[in-house]
């Protein structure tokens, strides 16, 4: 008997004997044959791999220098917490996040709204707005690489009316304009997942709801404040949990655009050039195991900030 | 509720587009400028003089630049191995992803949630804190910069997202259908083939796109798990050829190299966007 079958005639008999305790069990071995290979291969990429970089992160261990392979308990860990350029990645990473996912929400709900409305060109709409979605950040990253470029851009050529702006502004020169061209970078390719993601949940708040709001007086504020996102907390919560650990990861855009200069290192850029470009497979170890724990914490803030909100998500689904 | 398109919704939809379009057409016009004009700095959007050259260069055909011999058969290459790996990546953890997501949407098993949760975190998962352990596992397994070292690990971080998505659609699929069609006195996997495949296609078409879209656009896998052309899929190769001189990148190039890798991506949202923005959706709202 093929899988298919046992899955088609086991299937086709669950609602019948229940209380079978044969039956169920039948049940339980079939749905983990058929959720095993998915699991194993998850936890083989996953799993394993963290487990190896716990035990390598307490050892002083150069890939130059196999045999000089030293167990140094936790002073990796002590290293790394007492270093200034740890802490400084730390906080543009945090920086980062937070500005980018706020900038998108507000562009985001916009957008959302927008193609709410809109009656014609919906297709083109969508087409359009799943171009920068699907778009591969390290083009995304080139695109705006050269936009900002001091001699090949055309940023410095259209917002030089801006005070800050004129034709000789080197974007990559300091810390903060470097910031903010790896930012719009950032925003310009996920705001559109965002806006979808909002789209969804504002297509559930009812008609009805809005024109009574709207007969008893209410602004257009008023029935934004009041009622369009208190009925989409749910949504608005998925798109922030997914947005800020996705933002909290980045790498593509820092490495194409400055490759960490002018002090723009995330802590996903630090964990890379450690291992990668100086082989330190146990202090590069020990930041990958911080570096997972940090998300871990941030998923558990969201998760625990917006408790029933999750539920609430779920519930609808 | 009849509703008209307000001024303030037509702007919108303008600022949209041309949000969604300009640094795309940019790459396009920056792709049919010369080095000559690149190098001497060339601000305008627009090219002084449009040409070819910088897709002969890359894609290697015509009169190419004395050189640049090596830039297409690099690039080509490249452009090999990421289709073979995306292609490869996607059909398997599609399979996977549905037989997983069959048992999560049909079957009452112990244990269902655990995976819908081992799913979520390691869709959260920081790519960036494997690169030193599988680097080194890679290079004990004989792995490195070969096509399955990237495959493996893109099913692994595809899997969650098509596992969602998937079960997300197979939930809504009219299951007695199913069993009517074996009362009807169809064999139970003619009612599967017959029935139930059709209607799951769609769910399962969706998820593989955004599977593609996933193992087309990784980078931090793609360039710590390979060492030459041999596997290095397009982001990385893009990453590495910065020319020689690293205060004068080869602009034209670069875009061009952007232009062509965009073009799949480009063909795909256009046919198939209505399933993306479905797929999207329903995986990260319901649930």
């Amino acid at each position: 008997m093929t899988t298919t079958t046992t899955a088609a005639s086991g299937a086709a008999t669950k609602k019948d004997v229940r209380h079978d305790s044969d039956r169920t069990q039948g049940e339980n071995r079939l749905g983990w044959k058929l959720v095993a290979p998915a699991v194993i291969l998850m936890l083989l990429v996953t799993a394993w791999p963290m487990i190896k970089a716990l035990y390598d992160s307490t050892f002083r261990y150069r890939l130059t220098a196999p045999d000089d392979k030293e167990f140094v308990g936790l002073s990796n860990y002590g290293t790394i917490l007492t270093d200034s350029l740890f802490w400084q990645d730390t906080l543009n990473t945090v920086v980062i996040m937070v500005v980018t996912v706020a900038v998108e929400l507000v562009i985001g709900f916009w957008f959302a709204m927008v193609m709410h409305r809109i009656i014609f060109g919906r297709g083109v709409m969508r087409t359009s707005i799943l171009i920068p979605y699907g778009i591969v950040t390290v083009v995304s990253a080139f695109a705006w690489q050269f936009a900002f470029s001091i001699n090949n851009g055309f940023v410095n050529a259209w917002f030089g009316w801006l005070p800050w702006v004129s034709a000789d502004t080197n974007w990559f020169g300091s810390h903060w304009p470097a910031m903010f061209a790896i930012m719009v970078s950032e925003i310009w390719k996920t705001t559109p997942f965002m806006a979808l993601l909002l789209l969804a949940g504002l297509s559930q708040i009812s008609e009805d709801m809005l024109e009574a709001a709207k007969v008893d007086g209410a602004t257009a504020w008023q029935r934004l404040y009041k009622v369009i996102l208190p009925n989409m907390t749910a949504a608005i919560m998925v798109a922030v949990l997914f947005r800020a650990l996705d933002a909290f990861r980045i790498f593509d855009n820092i490495y194409i655009m400055t490759r960490g200069a002018q002090d723009t290192e995330s802590s996903s850029f630090l964990t890379y050039r450690q291992v990668i470009e100086q082989f330190q497979l146990g202090m590069g170890s020990a930041l990958s195991v911080l570096l997972f724990l940090t998300v871990l914490l941030l998923a558990w803030l969201i998760v625990k900030l917006f408790r029933v909100d999750l539920a609430q998500a779920r519930g609808e689904g | 509720m009849k509703r008209k398109t307000s001024i303030g919704t037509l702007v919108g939809f303008l600022i949209i587009l041309v949000w969604c379009l300009l640094p795309v057409a940019w790459i396009i016009s920056l792709s049919f400028k010369t080095s000559a004009e690149t190098a001497v700095g060339s601000p305008q959007f627009l090219p002084k003089d449009p040409s070819w050259q910088n897709y002969k260069d890359v894609l290697g055909f015509g009169t190419i630049t004395p050189g640049q011999e090596g830039t297409h058969t690099d690039f080509l290459d490249a452009l090999r191995n990421s289709f073979g790996i995306a292609i490869i990546a996607t059909l398997l953890a599609v399979i996977f992803a549905t037989f997983a997501a069959y048992a999560i949407a049909r079957l009452d098993f112990k244990g269902k949630r655990l995976v819908l949760s081992l799913a979520l975190a390691i869709a959260m998962f920081p790519v960036v804190a494997l690169v030193g352990p599988l680097f080194d596992m890679w290079r004990t397994l004989h792995l490195f910069n070969t096509w399955p070292g990237l495959i493996i690990p893109y099913m692994s971080f595809t899997l969650p997202l098509a596992i969602w998505t998937l079960s997300a659609f197979f939930r809504e699929i009219p299951w007695e259908m199913e069993q009517a069609a074996q009362v009807d006195g169809a064999t139970s996997w003619q009612a599967f083939r017959k029935v139930i495949v059709p209607l799951a296609a769609p769910g399962v078409f969706t998820a593989a796109i955004l599977t593609f879209f996933f193992a087309w656009n990784e980078f931090v896998l793609a360039i710590s798990l390979t060492s030459t052309t041999k596997s290095r899929t397009v982001p990385a190769q893009m990453a590495f050829f910065v020319g020689p001189d690293p205060f004068n990148p080869p602009y034209g190039q670069l875009a061009t190299a952007s232009v062509v890798v965009t073009i799949p991506i480009i063909i795909i949202v256009l046919l198939f966007q209505r399933k993306i923005v479905a797929g999207l959706t329903s995986g990260a709202v319901k649930g």
